[in-house]
């Protein structure tokens, strides 16, 4: 019995080892949705899973990432269903073969916060391209998010659409966090500097400290979210049939009255609007 | 922040017994208990093998060793990641975003300390014995066990160590377990989600708890050490 201690040892790893695939394998498997942080940081998901899964039967369960993310883990075939809110991100996935469905079906709205005492005077504006270049004008700080998130994207865009480019943006004021919504809306409240926010993540948000709601209601503020399933030649693993009905469900009407009466403190803060947009689809 | 209501927010949530935190800590201990007992496994007698054999090439794997105490959660939780995901090479298994793939980063990320302590540890003790052993004509791998024996009381506080550091980090399980709620969610994952939220007092709250669970594992194990250090001491004059 020499070594026999390595050997009892060497088994005890194996049986353990197995024991815990086996276990992962044998598990009935929950649906597993990635989206985004915006959508579970409002509450929203919370709110509408239990009123699916008491109807379908089955478990879903929920991984919040940026866009860029969980677009990324989707590639890999980590995911068995994608929310996300980054359309050019979203074609260039179905493009590339990985998606097989892209359905519209909810939006909300960015709004740009800031301070109360607003160094930029940009409070009450409707332009947000002329607000951003008041903001630029005045070197007021800026956070973004910076971690190619779909709020990071829409917040390029709008500096591009200002004719502005954020590559040449000096930190001296305009700060890239690298990090979520949440962690983004604290820097911005410590820093008491602008920020670009999407409307759930904001009224559910519990730290506002200084920050204000200062210009909101511009038609290019619009946030539209998709639900993408995933491509079952590329990923056959994955459970496809169970991303499908989640997928119709949230276009459904019941599912879209149940997005429409999903409130925070009174506000509604996402709108259903499967049935204005076409699905686009791959065949 | 008020930290009297931070304080007291912490007892009202323990006291309240609330299902969802007993779920959240009780996952924390279990997936980074898990952890520790299987660095436990391989890393104490490869850190003892390591203290008491003589090989080429022995200074530069010490260095090494001791070097990866400093691995950062974040990089483990990201290899364990490509490791794990559906692309990578242990894809088939899907572990990913699973309590397993949690376990299985914290090991990765514990493993190389508690090795490298026991290490320490282990050739002190060896020092004292290692002429004895050889007059009687034992190898050194076969008195492995016994000195990790007589070690004991210096590896559990090695064993501390790497429960400690499990438990605190948040960059690994984040990656690897995803924060699912009722699935992978732990308690410094939870804290990161309600800082998120822009919850700083809840947050605040859940981070005194793990200061408390923490403390509670040390209670238990100093209490352990008390009994059982000094009669195995006996019994072995």
């Amino acid at each position: 019995m020499k070594n026999g201690w390595l050997r009892f040892l060497a088994s005890v790893l194996i049986v353990a080892f197995a024991g815990g695939l086996a276990a992962a394998a044998a598990a009935d498997r929950p649906l597993l949705v990635l989206s985004t942080t915006s959508v579970e940081n409002s509450g929203l998901m919370a709110y509408l899973l239990p009123k699916f899964e008491a109807k379908a039967g089955f478990k879903v369960v929920l991984a919040a990432f940026g866009t860029g993310q969980a677009i990324r883990a989707a590639r890999n075939g980590d995911a068995d269903l994608l929310i996300v809110h980054d359309k050019p991100s979203e074609l260039a996935f179905m493009a590339d073969g990985f998606g097989v469905e892209r359905r519209e079906f909810m939006y909300n709205d960015f709004l740009v916060v800031g301070p109360v005492d607003d160094p930029a005077r940009i409070a009450g504006m409707t332009d947000v391209e002329a607000a951003l270049r008041r903001i630029v004008a005045t070197g007021a700080l800026f956070v973004s998010r910076g971690d190619t998130s779909g709020t990071h994207k829409a917040e390029l865009r709008l500096w591009a659409a200002a004719g502005l480019d954020p590559n040449s943006f000096d930190v001296s004021w305009y700060r890239a966090v690298g990090a979520g919504m949440g962690a983004t809306l604290n820097a911005a409240a410590g820093m008491q500097a602008y920020t670009l926010v999407d409307r759930g993540t904001w009224l559910a948000f519990r730290n506002r400290r200084v920050l204000k709601a200062l210009v909101e209601g511009d038609p290019r503020f619009v946030n539209q979210y998709s639900v993408l399933l995933i491509n079952p030649e590329r990923h056959p693993h994955l459970q496809h049939d169970k991303a499908r009905v989640l997928a119709d469900w949230l276009v459904s009407p019941e599912g879209q009255d149940a997005i429409g009466s999903f409130r925070v403190a009174g506000e509604q803060l996402f709108v259903p609007n499967a049935h204005q947009r076409n699905a686009s689809r791959r065949e | 922040m008020n930290f009297g209501d931070v304080i007291g927010q912490a007892f009202r949530l323990i006291f309240s017994l609330d299902p969802d935190l007993l779920e959240i800590i009780g996952r924390s201990f279990q997936v980074s208990l898990s952890s520790v007992v299987i660095s436990a496994v391989v890393g104490a007698p490869l850190g003892a093998v390591i203290a008491m054999a003589r090989f080429r090439g022995r200074g530069a794997l010490v260095v090494v060793l001791n070097a990866l105490m400093g691995l950062p959660p974040v990089v483990v939780g990201l290899l364990v990641y490509v490791m794990l995901s559906r692309a990578g090479p242990l894809g088939v298994f899907n572990l990913l975003f699973s309590p397993t793939a949690m376990i299985i980063a914290q090991t990765v990320l514990i493993t190389p300390l508690i090795a490298a302590l026991s290490r320490q540890i282990v050739e002190d003790v060896w020092q004292g014995y290692a002429e004895q052993f050889r007059s009687w004509g034992i190898r050194p791998i076969r008195a492995v066990p016994t000195v990790l024996w007589d070690a004991r009381v210096g590896l559990m506080t090695v064993l501390l160590a790497g429960f400690g550091r499990a438990i605190s980090e948040v960059g690994a399980v984040m990656i690897v377990g995803g924060n699912i709620d009722h699935l992978t969610r732990v308690m410094t994952t939870t804290i990161a989600l309600e800082t998120a939220k822009g919850d700083l007092d809840l947050a605040m709250a859940l981070g005194l708890i793990l200061l408390l669970m923490s403390l509670l594992v040390n209670a238990l194990s100093h209490a352990v050490r008390r009994v059982a250090g000094p009669a195995a001491s006996l019994a072995r004059v």
